[in-house]
């Protein structure tokens, strides 16, 4: 085999290899050919004193991290100049948006506990109206008016039945969004953190 | 052998062999060959973690029409070697301890 056969072989196998390694060793091998030619060698001799090319490519294969041959693959992006001047020229642009955005998911979250607090409004009314209720049916039933005092008694105890329910709905819904702050809150965190770290 | 024991030795070795005048990759192969037979793969191995640790430098110097890689020791280089030495002289003590029953009996 003659140098060029085998530095071509050579590369070929190695082609899981970030470009950069590849020349680096390609260069590495024919630098050691060409010394032993220069010793007198020729340049099969100097090709088969390297050792065969499998041998070589598996090894250096099997020396190589799993991460850097999976990285040829996908290779890091990373800004250029030109992405770079867009990113801050777009900034008029994308910028409001992003806030916008964040607003927007901000103010879903907000009405998200302001329809639980209002649950709780509710069950807090109910829950006065009840005693409030039967007190006031009492005095009505007292002064004279026994209708109206039923009626009103009977409103108090709907609405102490009515507030007993929704007690129930209401722990389930807090529950529920507490649950729902702890799923996004990590993630929110995660992104950040990532944001800063890049 | 154990693995990091091998490779601190040859790591000592390459260094070595580049200590008193900057060589290249089949002088440092010739030299070390009396002492350890590396593999071409093996040596750039080495030569690139030196490299990386800032234990030598390379440059691209011209010779014979061709451009060849040399390559440089430096101070982190050198004190490699004498942490090296002052390993084996731990390592001999525990050696003499192991063996010292065969002593012993001689």
């Amino acid at each position: 085999m003659n140098k060029q056969a085998f530095l071509a072989e050579l590369r070929k196998g190695l082609s899981g290899l970030p470009r950069d390694d590849i020349e680096e060793r390609v260069s590495f091998y024919s630098e050691m050919i060409d010394d032993r030619m220069e010793e007198g060698l020729s340049e099969s001799e100097a090709v088969s004193a390297i050792g065969s090319v499998d041998t070589i490519i598996s090894q250096i294969t099997a020396d190589t991290p799993p991460t850097k041959l999976a990285g040829e693959k996908e290779p890091k992006k990373r800004f250029g100049a030109w992405e770079t001047i867009l990113f801050i020229l777009g900034s008029p642009v994308w910028l409001p948006l992003l806030i916008a955005a964040f607003a927007v998911f901000l103010s879903l979250y907000v009405v998200l506990w302001s329809v639980i607090i209002s649950l709780w409004a509710v069950f807090g009314s109910l829950i006065a109206c009840a005693p409030g209720g039967i007190a006031a049916g009492i005095g009505f039933a007292l002064g004279g008016n026994g209708f109206t005092g039923i009626a009103m008694v009977g409103a108090g105890f709907v609405c102490a039945g009515l507030a007993i329910f929704l007690f129930f709905g209401c722990r389930a819904a807090t529950k529920g969004i507490f649950s729902l702050t702890k799923k996004i809150a990590p993630g929110i965190k995660k992104w950040f953190v990532k944001k800063e770290n890049a | 052998m154990d693995i990091q024991l091998k490779r601190g030795m040859l790591d000592a070795c390459v260094l070595a062999a580049i200590k008193s005048k900057d060589s290249y990759g089949y002088q440092i192969i010739k030299e070390l060959k009396p002492y350890v037979v590396l593999s071409e793969s093996t040596l750039y191995t080495i030569l690139k973690r030196l490299e990386n640790a800032k234990m030598l430098t390379v440059r691209t110097a011209e010779h014979g029409g061709r451009l060849r890689k040399y390559y440089h020791i430096t101070e982190l280089g050198l004190k490699r070697i004498e942490v090296f030495k002052e390993e084996w002289e731990e390592i001999m003590l525990i050696y003499r301890f192991v063996t010292r029953e065969e002593h012993e009996h001689e």
